[in-house]
């Protein structure tokens, strides 16, 4: 193992593989830690949509600025990711989700998004096999340049495009300390040796307030067991993904014909919980046959589970601690991480490497829950 | 040519330079890269044989490999059939 690194990132998720690749473009010496292996955690087993539709702002500057960075990833990282751009299709079921919906399409549309307010008709053109009386839907939102990445490609096309400007990764090692003198991020401790660094990267997800615990930061993000599934392959029905923050539902035909969704489980609880159950399949299945009566025929091939890592307003942790010199917070994406990680490992690039960051980070601190916040609605799965 | 996973058409080939390129040690690595064990069978037929691959590339003993999580429902199951009586 390597004695000394410019920056040690703990986690192989989409965000700590993103970041590893935008710092060793500019030049550093990027270490990356996993307990287990690239896109082993939520990265792995997230619903794979890109959606820029938010209610905040922040999050939704996050994903146009990443959306605009997909758009030219595969090139840029010389590796396949499975990008593509169906759209998201978003249900208003009554007036007050109308209201929401206006004011959300209105914030949107200032930052420069295409998206539109579609009606009943509208939805069926764009999803055929959607029944508008089954969803209880009065209407829609849709931007067309929403859409889909491979999780799994991403995540290693971004490694190892990082490997190959001389990012060095260590799978199957696990931090066990973080050693801070002075206030200052000294070296980080694994089970397979020590590194001296003087930035550490927090990008653990699910796990992230444990390594922040290791530096004396407390973090209020909590775990919170999330599920979904997949059918067997079709053919090819519609390319847009669709989602109801009312009913919690998502879901979308994959690359290859499989549609994939979860809805929040009945039995949701906070903690480490890694068990499929059996009463968000029959939720799910239940409102996917409300949503697409013409997919009740359709087998379900496998359920499982992942975790948000979730924060009290919904949004990421991002920067620098305000304690500890060199501890760089990249967790909390509360459901969201993948779609954004592309922008915000740009962000958390230009702050280690002290350049002019291209959107301002202040309000996503770990201090703003000590002076209140305003939570992001539009919140799936 | 050697078949191994049916479902996906992988040979015995994909999956030798699969473990090389990325640097494999487990079967939830081939499973996430070649989708290896996602298809109708879920991986009844090829994950033995797969770890078998792995053991002799990366020099682990067979019983080290550690096998992906196992995922309900074992068999495939129509949408209709289990969301029938909620509500």
């Amino acid at each position: 193992m390597k004695s000394e690194a410019d920056v040690v990132i703990v986690g192989a998720g989409i965000n700590g593989c993103a970041l590893a690749y935008e710092l060793s473009k500019r030049g550093k010496d990027v270490v990356v830690v996993d307990r287990r292996h690239i896109a082993a955690g939520a990265t792995g087993r997230c619903g794979a949509g890109i959606r820029q539709q938010w209610s905040t702002k922040e999050n939704a500057l996050l994903a146009k600025k990443s959306v605009e960075i997909f758009e030219g990833l595969e090139e840029e990282l010389g590796h396949p990711i499975g990008f593509r751009q169906g759209g998201y299709l978003i249900a208003i079921h009554d007036e007050e989700d109308m209201k929401q919906a206006r004011k959300n399409v209105e914030m949107q549309k200032s930052i420069g998004l295409p998206v539109r307010i579609i009606d009943r008709e509208e939805i069926k053109e764009i999803v055929p096999i959607l029944d508008p009386d089954g969803m209880k839907a009065i209407a829609a939102t849709f931007c067309p340049t929403d859409g889909h990445a491979d999780p799994f490609k991403t995540a290693n096309a971004y490694a190892l495009a990082a490997i190959r400007n001389g990012a060095t990764f260590y799978k199957f090692t696990e931090v066990r300390g973080i050693k801070v003198e002075n206030r200052e991020v000294r070296e980080v401790i694994t089970d397979k040796g020590s590194i001296k660094t003087k930035f550490v990267v927090d990008a653990a997800g699910a796990w992230s307030s444990r390594i922040a615990e290791m530096a004396g930061i407390k973090i209020p993000n909590k775990p919170v067991r999330k599920e979904a599934l997949v059918t067997e392959p079709l053919p090819r029905i519609f390319d847009a993904m669709v989602i109801s923050f009312r009913h919690g539902i998502y879901f979308s035909q994959m690359a290859r014909g499989e549609i994939l969704g979860g809805i929040p489980s009945p039995e949701e609880k906070i903690g480490y919980h890694f068990e499929p159950t059996w009463s968000f399949l029959k939720k799910m299945a239940y409102m996917l046959g409300r949503y697409a009566p013409i997919l009740k025929g359709t087998n379900i091939l496998r359920q499982w589970t992942g975790f948000y890592d979730v924060t009290p307003d919904a949004l990421p942790v991002l920067g620098e601690d305000k304690n500890v010199r060199g501890f760089i917070h990249c967790h909390g994406f509360s459901g969201h991480g993948f779609m954004i990680a592309p922008m915000t490992a740009r962000l958390l690039a230009q702050l280690i490497t002290g350049e002019k960051l291209d959107l301002p980070i202040e309000r996503l601190s770990l201090e703003r829950f000590e002076k209140g916040t305003v939570k992001e609605k539009s919140v799936v799965g | 040519m050697k078949i191994v996973c049916r479902c996906e058409d992988l040979t015995e080939e994909d999956i030798v330079n699969a473990i090389r390129k990325y640097d494999m040690r487990t079967l939830s690595e081939l499973r996430q890269i070649l989708r290896l064990g996602m298809g109708p069978c879920q991986g009844r037929t090829c994950l033995p044989i797969a770890a078998r691959i792995l053991a002799r590339e990366t020099g682990q003993k067979i019983e080290d490999v550690m096998p992906p999580a196992s995922r309900p429902p074992v068999v495939p199951v129509e949408i209709g059939v289990v969301g029938e009586d909620e509500e």
